[in-house]
């Protein structure tokens, strides 16, 4: 632990990347850290058709270059470590990591969200094969196979119409017994014969030797149990919060998003969250991107204050 | 930085299995938006270690049969070689520090 910044940005997707411009146009010395690459889970996009400027749409890691590089064009320092709890010492956030510990004044966390998981035996056994959260990613291995998709929601149909593309049949595997997805993506998986549904069905345990092989299925109205044999089981249900190390120091949703007010303040004073892992979040680049600055312009005027 | 060599279904055993050292073996497609992004870490470390650990890269697009045979249904997969064995598997996008802390074990084994 070395010098104390004014500012520390947490995460290095759209939010905290463009926290970053922001603050480092501003003058204030500010460390961007991150766990990974920088441009975030927008990365993993094939296609983004909803950024403002690109009318003919841009690929997901094309953008997420594009923020990085102007974002750090204007003296916006990086760190490459994962953040693993912030605390507060007087007026000083304390910020400790894989790589050791970092000081600043201010604090914006904008460190997003991260599959959720299924927590079912064979799920971290399988996990690269058989098991994966990437359907763009891992489709390809499953050419002519029979796979489940686990999941209601728009991700879980897009990665159900995708996987059609490869797989010889596709089980979209729900809790419920209708769909949380949108109506479009509802009405092309309905008339996709290659889509099959269970109903009201959870993922019991994924089993296998060295791929997977079958999951154990049980269905929660009648509580009755069977299995189904496939070699690919996609998991799309939904992201959590990148926030448990945070329990301690924030107010956190059931859900586990920050609260945050109009201007990305949370509770505690000088700690700002902004992106997908504040509550209410539309969980869209261009309101990440608004996020960050409206967090980076609240941090500035923090920071003039104390 | 440093560059990691380009493998396929031939040169995989000369490459990789009769190395004398530990080979990191990066699973990579032209598709896969995760594999572009760990690209350049990859190549970062290839720098760092240069000498005491060698890089490779499977396009599996090219060579499906190295992904099957080494049971790589997920990428990017990460697989560090010793003695000709994958002793470590590492999926998805990954830190840096983690993927250190991955071939510092391997090296360790002597």
């Amino acid at each position: 632990m070395d010098k104390t910044h004014q500012l520390i940005i947490v995460g290095g997707g759209p939010a905290g990347l463009s926290a970053g411009l922001y603050a480092s146009r501003s003058k204030l010395d500010t460390l961007l850290i991150e766990k990974a690459v920088l441009g975030g889970q927008i990365l993993n996009a094939e296609m983004v058709e909803n950024y403002p400027g690109f009318p003919q749409g841009i690929s997901g890691s094309e953008l997420g270059a594009l923020i990085a590089q102007q974002a750090t064009k204007y003296g916006l320092q990086t760190a490459f470590a994962e953040v693993q709890g912030i605390e507060i010492r007087g007026g000083e956030k304390i910020v400790s990591t894989s790589e050791g510990q970092f000081k600043a004044k201010a604090v914006i966390i904008a460190g997003g969200s991260g599959y959720s998981k299924l927590g079912v035996p064979g799920e971290e056994e399988f996990t690269g094969k058989g098991v994966s959260y990437c359907a763009m990613c891992d489709g390809a291995f499953f050419r002519e196979q029979v796979v489940a998709v686990v999941g209601g929601g728009n991700v879980a149909l897009n990665d159900a119409l995708f996987l059609t593309g490869f797989a010889s049949k596709v089980i979209v595997i729900h809790r419920r017994d209708q769909l949380r997805a949108i109506k479009i993506l509802h009405d092309r998986a309905f008339a996709n014969p290659k889509i099959k549904f269970l109903w009201d069905t959870v993922v019991e345990s994924i089993t296998g030797d060295k791929l997977v092989k079958e999951i154990r299925l049980r269905n929660v109205k009648t509580g009755k149990g069977s299995s189904l044999e496939v070699s690919g089981v996609f998991v799309a249900v939904g992201l959590r919060p990148n926030t448990g190390y945070l329990k301690k120091l924030l107010t956190l949703d059931a859900g586990g998003f920050i609260s945050v007010n109009a201007q990305m303040e949370t509770g505690v004073p000088g700690v700002f969250a902004a992106g997908d892992i504040r509550a209410g979040s539309i969980r869209q680049v261009v309101s990440a991107a608004g996020d960050g600055a409206t967090a980076a312009i609240a941090a500035e005027r923090f920071l003039s204050l104390v | 930085m440093a560059e990691s060599l380009k493998v396929d279904d031939k040169s995989f055993k000369d490459v990789v299995i009769e190395a004398k050292m530990p080979v990191l073996v990066d699973f990579w497609a032209p598709w896969c938006a995760p594999c572009r992004s760990i690209a350049p870490v990859v190549d970062e470390l290839a720098g760092e270690y240069a000498g005491r650990v060698s890089f490779a890269k499977v396009n599996v697009d090219e060579n499906p049969k190295l992904a099957t045979d080494y049971g790589v249904r997920s990428i990017p997969t990460l697989l560090i070689f010793k003695d000709g064995k994958p002793l470590t598997q590492i999926v998805g996008l990954r830190p840096k520090a983690e993927l250190k802390k991955q071939l510092d074990a391997v090296i360790g084994k002597g």
